[in-house]
């Protein structure tokens, strides 16, 4: 790293295990997550190719119902709570937010270390129950079966959720006082950059939601362990209660997901369009109204759960509500690229892909909040294609767009472009291979979580694999050229993309203090009509 | 449309042509939302690339009446679609009035299935042409869920409370029936055929069961041998309410609540007698909890049902039809 370095900077200011384990540098913590969370995905994506290995074919010849039972179980937990919901806000919230508003760290450093910590902790609970047997019911730990039946070790993996769920809950506190308290003089609300709206908002659902599930957890354990009734019917509980419980949090928790994403997509539009955003109230307030209103449609996951009628009409007309801001934020971001100076450098071939994917994924979650439609393709592959779209085709886009992004303020050094594009498209194609056939099985009636299917389903099944293949490959170059360019890349100047956040105002990679005098800022967010326009890049390598 | 590669499924009822058109109006409203914003990415992403020494576009802050518009029109399409959808969600939940019952257990990784006639079967279910057919369901152990994709429905199947689902099967054939919520190991295995007969044929083959007697029947049996009629007759010294206009009639607890008397209801008193006490009676009765499995408990149902629609002097059972129980009525208060 010396020879380019005109100073220190974060990455050279300590060497050695204990620098990088007690550190309480944001950008060092940031760096943590990106190692653990690289893992997970890692860990879960694994898990991915060895369902549609078994899913090549009918018969389930490929793993015993068992074994595929449990894999798909540690795919949902391991993608979901250990990739998806950290992931944004843990490596690019953490490194980030306190650039963006000209802050010198968190309001509580010692804290955000405490949070990698637990959610370390947490992972290894996860791996320990992956050794000794794995876990079969389904991410969602459904009762009375997970409570009653399975004879696979809940407890280690229910705990493992419950010490990570701390881990959120310290870091949207940590991100909520920083936002509020350490803004730079003149950085007013309406000012910053809507990263900054978009993790407030998801800060706010994190701590309002995390402890309902930490809570349903902790009920479930002691009903496994105790037999205190509180779902199973045997013991006098009631199964339907827990699905209450568990949506209530992990339907807003598909916001904790989503926002970040929707966070990073707004600094990468302006600046290779170089526009200000087009609506920014409306972006920004959409973030606010979909963490409120995302608390109020957990019940369409229960359509057909034995839910009344009358239940069922509330959260219908609900979810096709929190659409909206949904909708208002595609149309703004759309709106942002008229009139632009549009360059298709690798962050914004993944803004792109987001946009398109995420529409998609939308439009197909208003047919899922429709009643009648939803009866018809709950728990099919319909639903699987929906989510992966909104999860993958969002957040994963968002996320590797945002690390592509900012990786040479990071790294301190440049990704390889021609092979970012090429990757970006190969995701993109790979992605739709995947999933878009999982809409029409779904709907053919293939229900999810089938270890064996009849066999007409096979057709769209071997494309899915083939499609996961190309994902596959698609997620390993980056990996790959990533790693490379940490050492071989090209030297990152402080801003090379010419883009407008107080993060691009200091040296690539940052000094520990982030900035070597506070700024002040005078102007709103997204000036480009006062950066001048970066050289042609539109067609160079 | 090859066999190997179906694009769309089967509808083999009336309803799933109504979810169907449903599905396929959101189809249209979705690719035209899709293309809409595609074609304005590709366009803008060509009209407006970089070119050399592009200078700084000017700044566009917004519009409102543009913001109004983008959450007014999607807002006003979306109300649309609930309306349409809740319509036939209610076609979906609510049976008519001239329903056949067929009783349904899920048990892992089973279905045990038995018409009022007694005929039982497992992972297959007979039913007529054009008749419609209300499933009364219950779980013996954990969440199952009764998915019929040609029909378009599905129901979760719960233990400790019976839900429904009906369906007028429109086309002869066999149509898979899936189990939908995950439920262990061999979920995928929970899975059979719905055959739909010829009315000629169907009755045919209903009475062509071995050695099966009418579920009303094998009920009075079952109520004898468990001893239900030591205190449950006239001759008992009244310890028990008599049950014979019971079913579908309005209970007075001791509490002076009055309760249903549904299939809910009789289920929760045989396993949980002291829960829902009737007014005048001491809470005396003990749990059948262990002694009756749901399918005995089904059969003991279809007794009281065919008792009280005979009437205290015994007459034949009368064809009347039953009441349709409210989907996921509780058995707990």
């Amino acid at each position: 790293m010396s020879e380019h370095s005109t100073g220190t900077n974060y990455l050279n200011s300590g060497y050695g295990v204990r620098s990088w384990l007690l550190t309480v540098d944001h950008k060092r913590i940031a760096l943590l997550y990106l190692g653990s969370v690289t893992l997970m995905f890692m860990l879960g994506g694994i898990f991915a190719a060895l369902i549609r290995l078994e899913l090549l074919t009918p018969m389930g010849d490929f793993f015993q119902a068992d074994t595929y039972n449990k894999i798909f179980t540690l795919h949902g937990i391991v993608m979901v709570f250990f990739f998806l919901i950290p992931g944004i806000p843990a490596v690019l919230g953490n490194f980030l937010i306190p650039m963006m508003i000209g802050a010198r760290d968190l309001a509580f450093p010692r804290i955000n270390l405490l949070s990698w910590y637990l959610y370390t902790i947490g992972a290894l609970f996860t791996l320990y129950n992956i050794v000794v047997g794995g876990v079969d019911t389904g991410w969602t730990f459904y009762t009375p079966y997970s409570s009653s039946y399975t004879s696979t070790n809940i407890v280690p993996v229910a705990l493992g959720i419950f010490i990570s769920g701390f881990s959120s809950i310290l870091t949207g506190l940590n991100f909520i006082v920083t936002i509020h308290k350490m803004r730079a003089p003149g950085l007013t609300w309406f000012r910053l950059p809507l990263f900054i709206w978009a993790h407030y908002a998801y800060s706010i659902i994190v701590i309002l939601g995390t402890p309902v599930i930490a809570i349903t957890i902790v009920m479930l354990a002691l009903e496994r362990v105790f037999r205190l009734g509180f779902f199973d019917p045997a013991l006098g509980g009631d199964p339907v209660l827990f699905q209450h419980f568990f949506w209530f949090y992990s339907h807003p928790a598909v916001y904790i997901m989503i926002l970040p994403a929707m966070g990073v997509i707004n600094e990468i539009v302006t600046c290779f369009s170089r526009k200000r955003i087009f609506g920014y109230s409306f972006v920004a307030a959409s973030s606010l109204t979909i963490a409120l209103l995302g608390f109020l449609v957990w019940g369409h996951h229960m359509f057909v759960s034995s839910q009344s009628v009358f239940a069922g009409l509330v959260f219908s007309v609900l979810s096709f509500l929190v659409a909206i801001p949904s909708a208002v934020k595609v149309f703004n971001w759309t709106a942002t690229l008229y009139k632009g100076s549009i360059s298709f450098q690798t962050p914004m071939l993944y803004v792109f892909g987001f946009l398109g994917l995420f529409t998609i994924g939308g439009l197909t979650g208003l047919m899922l909040a429709s009643l009648g439609i939803d009866v018809h393709v709950h728990d099919t592959y319909f639903i699987v294609a929906h989510f992966h779209y909104i999860m993958v085709g969002g957040t994963v886009m968002g996320y590797l767009g945002g690390l592509h992004f900012w990786w040479p303020k990071i790294s301190g050094r440049m990704y390889p472009e021609w092979w970012g594009r090429l990757s970006a498209l190969i995701i993109f194609v790979g992605f739709n291979l995947t999933f878009f056939p999982q809409f029409i099985v779904g709907y053919l009636g293939m229900p999810r979580r089938y270890h064996a299917y009849p066999p007409e389903f096979q057709v769209l099944n071997v494309m899915s694999t083939a499609g996961a293949s190309i994902l596959g490959v698609g997620y390993l170059i980056p990996l790959v050229y990533l790693i490379w360019s940490m050492r071989y890349g090209k030297v990152a100047p402080a801003n090379p993309f010419g883009a407008s956040g107080l993060e691009w105002q200091t040296p690539s990679p940052p000094p520990t203090e982030n900035f070597a005098t506070p700024p002040v800022v005078t102007e709103e967010a997204y000036a480009y009509d006062k950066i001048p326009v970066p050289e042609h890049r539109a067609y160079a390598g | 449309m090859r066999s190997d590669l179906p694009l769309f499924p089967v509808a083999a009822s009336a309803e799933a042509r109504e979810v169907d058109l449903l599905f396929l109006a959101t189809v249209l409203l979705s690719i035209f939302f899709a293309s809409l914003i595609t074609a304005l990415l590709i366009g803008f992403a060509i009209k407006y690339r970089r070119r050399p020494k592009d200078k700084p576009p000017a700044p566009i802050h917004g519009s409102i009446v543009l913001e109004i518009l983008w959450m007014v029109i999607p807002l006003f399409l979306a109300l649309t679609v609930f309306v349409w959808g809740a319509d036939v969600y209610f076609q979906l939940s609510r049976p008519p009035d001239d329903t056949v019952t067929v009783n349904v257990v899920g048990k892992r990784w089973m279905w045990k299935l038995q018409h009022p006639s007694g005929r039982r079967e497992i992972n297959e279910l007979h039913v007529p042409l054009g008749t419609a057919v209300r499933l009364n369901m219950t779980s013996e152990d954990v969440i199952h869920s009764f998915y019929v994709p040609a029909f378009r429905v599905k129901a979760d199947v719960l233990p400790g409370r019976y839900t429904t689902t009906w369906f007028r099967a429109t086309r002869p054939g066999r149509y898979h029936l899936f189990c939908a919520e995950y439920c262990g190991t061999q979920h995928s295995g929970m899975i059979g055929w719905v055959e739909v007969m010829e009315p000629e044929a169907f009755q045919a083959w209903l009475a062509g069961g071995v050695g099966e007697i009418p579920m009303a029947a094998a009920g009075e049996r079952l109520f004898n041998d468990l001893g239900c009629t030591t205190c449950h007759s006239p001759g008992s010294g009244a310890r028990g309410p008599l049950l014979d206009k019971l079913y579908s009639s309005s209970v007075k607890l001791q509490t002076g609540e009055r309760v249903p008397a549904d299939d809910a209801y009789l289920r929760e008193s045989i396993l949980y007698p002291a829960a829902k006490v009737t007014f005048g009676y001491q809470p005396v009765m003990p749990t059948f909890r262990g002694l009756v499995n749901e399918e005995g408990i089904l059969e003991l149902i279809e007794f009281l049902k065919s008792r009280s629609a005979a009437g205290v002097e015994g007459e034949a059972p009368v064809a009347v039809p039953p009441p349709a129980a409210p989907q996921g009525k509780r058995p707990t208060p």
